[in-house]
């Protein structure tokens, strides 16, 4: 049987994982991509609890589209900002951005 | 006339305040001008003040209830105070005297500050001194008092520093009114007190609420308060230990002298007292402490003048010496006594000093006796009043000073019969001052009028201005003290008194005692210093250290200023460094603080986004979990039902 529990630990996982990456990784489209699995892992959340937790209505559903829809556009403008980056100071590692350092 | 004068009473404070206005604002740049609308708005008030006299004296029923006038001047929550007017044979003796002396004052003026830049000012001050002393004498209320109180202290620094260009006038003119406030202070203490303990400070309520006061302040309390209340008037009147002030003050010039020091303001201090002595009465604990500071200041300001050699402060020390026994006269329950000596002092004392004031402008300033001589050659007019106001002083009958003197000895002989303990003493000393105070002024008389002449002294007599009120105080130090014969069934006794009317029998012991005392002093003056048979210089070794201390002021000047320099500006000392050190330091300190703060935290800036977002993330966390764990409310919300 799956229950909620086995959606809600996957979620929870992938999210650590995004996590993870979002906040270690050097290369800036890594981090966009991590950025991408917590999004997907907040959306799987929201279908799990939208048909196990017995409310009317597709609404989880509903709010995952949107979530998905503004994901895109999100890695739209980073990837805009990634490139403006690239043409300031030729490389996209995070570590080379510390101009605000004490 | 009288009953609109006596209706109108305000109009004689009101007058001259009108006069210091018109003068401050219009007048000033004419000196002539100026003078002649004081001195009109002086007279008519005087003219007042003698139909409200004539009102009240044919009035019986105003000595046991005075006749006010009143208005509510404020009203808070729990506090009312009322400012009117307070007519009764008290009051308008006062009236008569202010008056009086305050015009004699102004004519004699005239003479005297002929000439000087500030002539104008002078009569504004003048002016302005009347109205404050004559609101103080009409005040029905004790707030209102006080208020004519300080604005009196204020025209006495004006007037003592009136020649400001000179070092000393304004050290003299700052001494006073510091010394005064430091009495003032008490003062404030005191009615403060006595509006929170009575509720009112209206005088006619207090007297009411003075024959039961025990509901509301126990008697200990009353006379703590009563005590500290009378540390104004040891400062306004110079009583010991604030008395320093008065002799210095001598720098004004000398009508203010005479005015301020010697027939108006100082007597304030015995003027309050005298109005609520039936607070005084009801402890007798406070009476004694007023009759011991009186007499002791009597006997103490007598010793300190049997030595002096300016001209003025003999004449000085022997008003802090009167005022002393005017005190002593209220410190033995005697308003009678104390007020008919305010009378006759004011007369012949404002004579004296009126007349000092004649020889300083006919020798051009020169003050010491000693330096003077045979004055009586050519200027008969001043040595001849003078003479009358030394005889008044000195108590020789039938002049004024002997009938107020001897109702003093009196009042506090019989005090003496309920507390000999205290009063006995007082006497002798009263007693003893009496010839302390013949030899002083004879001393003076003779030194300064009799005798040799100097060769280097020029003098002139004096001009009608000036003479016009010598004459007028002399034919009332003569006549003045009649009023209160002990012989009169209804003289002064009656009319200025507290509580049931006393007629004592006359002491014929006392009154033939003080004539001996005086006549003694008088005696031993003369052989000092017109027939030289005893040498002033000999006796003044043979004394030694009493006659240094004496002619030093007990050196009390000096201890004050070693106090001031020890305390004050310990003090002051201590207490900035307290300000540079522990104030600053902690106004720096927090700066410091800031910055030090700031010094460390700054490293938390690295400049990379990824350790914000990790900070913000573990924020997240431990705001969950205190959500989840710590909360009750929302643990339900986070865990699905209870932990």
């Amino acid at each position: 049987m799956i229950t909620l529990t086995h959606y809600l630990l996957l979620s929870a996982v992938l999210f650590t994982i995004g996590l993870f990456g979002v906040l270690t990784k050097k290369n800036a489209i890594t981090v966009l991509v991590s950025t991408e699995i917590m999004l997907n892992a907040v959306n799987l959340n929201l279908i799990a609890i939208n048909k196990y937790v017995g409310a009317d209505g597709i609404y989880g559903q509903l709010l995952a589209l949107f979530v998905i829809a503004v994901a895109a556009a999100e890695v739209g403008v980073g990837l805009g900002i990634i490139i403006s980056m690239y043409r300031n100071k030729e490389s996209i590692s995070l570590d080379d951005f510390n101009f605000l350092k004490w | 006339m009288v009953e609109f004068a006596m209706h109108n009473a305000w109009l004689i404070p009101l007058l001259p305040a009108l006069s210091f206005a018109v003068i401050a604002i219009f007048l000033w740049p004419w000196p002539k001008a100026s003078s002649t609308f004081s001195i009109i708005m002086i007279l008519t008030s005087f003219v007042l003040a003698l139909a409200v006299v004539y009102g009240v004296y044919t009035k019986p029923e105003l000595i046991e209830k005075s006749l006010i006038y009143t208005t509510r001047w404020f009203s808070m929550p729990g506090l009312k105070v009322d400012v009117g007017i307070m007519l009764d044979p008290t009051s308008a003796m006062m009236l008569w005297v202010v008056t009086l002396v305050a015009s004699l004052v102004q004519i004699y003026s005239l003479g005297y500050m002929e000439g000087d830049p500030g002539f104008s000012s002078f009569y504004a001050y003048l002016s302005l001194f009347a109205a404050s002393m004559l609101g103080l004498v009409l005040s029905s209320n004790l707030l209102q008092m006080f208020v004519f109180w300080e604005l009196v202290g204020l025209c006495s620094y004006l007037l003592i520093g009136f020649w400001f260009y000179k070092d000393s006038a304004r050290e003299a003119a700052k001494k006073a009114f510091i010394t005064t406030r430091v009495g003032d202070f008490g003062l404030l203490i005191g009615l403060l007190s006595l509006q929170i303990l009575f509720g009112t400070l209206n005088i006619t309520d207090l007297a009411a609420k003075a024959a039961h006061f025990q509901d509301f302040v126990s008697a200990g309390t009353l006379t703590l308060v009563l005590v500290v209340l009378f540390l104004g008037p040891i400062g306004k009147s110079g009583q010991f230990p604030l008395h320093v002030w008065l002799p210095d003050a001598m720098e004004g010039p000398t009508p203010v002298s005479a005015l301020i020091h010697a027939a108006t303001m100082v007597v304030a201090g015995v003027y309050l007292v005298g109005r609520i002595l039936f607070l005084f009465k009801a402890v007798p604990t406070a009476m004694h402490v007023v009759a011991i500071i009186g007499g002791f200041t009597a006997f103490f300001a007598a010793t300190i003048a049997l030595t002096q050699t300016e001209m003025k402060r003999i004449l000085a020390y022997s008003t802090v010496s009167q005022l002393g026994y005017m005190m002593l006269a209220l410190g033995a329950a005697s308003l009678t006594a104390s007020m008919f000596h305010l009378m006759t002092h004011a007369y012949f004392k404002a004579l004296m000093f009126l007349g000092a004031g004649s020889v300083l402008h006919a020798l051009h300033g020169k003050a010491h006796i000693h330096e003077m001589g045979g004055l009586y050659k050519k200027m008969p007019w001043t040595t001849w009043t003078f003479v009358i106001g030394a005889l008044a002083i000195a108590g020789i009958p039938p002049l004024a000073g002997f009938w107020s003197k001897d109702e003093i000895l009196l009042v506090v002989k019989e005090a003496a019969h309920e507390a000999p303990g205290i009063y006995t003493p007082l006497f002798w000393l009263a007693v003893i001052t009496a010839f302390m105070t013949a030899f002083y002024m004879f001393r003076q008389v003779f030194t300064a009028f009799f005798g040799p002449e100097k060769p280097e002294n020029h003098p002139h007599e004096a001009p009608w201005n000036m003479r016009l009120p010598l004459v007028i105080l002399a034919i009332l130090s003569v006549i003045g003290g009649w009023v209160g014969l002990p012989w009169m069934e209804k003289g002064f006794g009656y009319w200025v008194r507290l509580g049931e009317y006393h007629h004592a029998e006359p002491n014929y012991l006392i009154m033939g005692a003080s004539v001996l005392v005086a006549l003694a002093g008088i005696y031993l003056a003369y052989l000092m210093y017109y027939k030289k048979a005893i040498d002033p210089d000999r006796v003044a070794e043979r004394f030694g250290v009493l006659y240094k201390l004496s002619y030093n002021k007990y050196y009390i000047d000096e201890l004050y200023l070693w106090f001031n320099q020890l305390v004050v500006d310990g003090m002051g000392k201590l207490l900035y460094w307290f300000d540079l050190y522990v104030v600053d330091g902690i106004v720096n300190g927090i700066g410091a603080i800031t910055r030090g703060s700031g010094a460390v935290l700054r490293f938390t800036t690295t400049g990379s986004l990824q350790n914000y977002a990790l900070v913000i993330f573990l924020a997240i966390l431990v705001i969950t979990l205190y959500f989840a764990f710590g909360d009750a409310s929302y643990a339900s919300l986070f865990l699905g039902g209870g932990k």
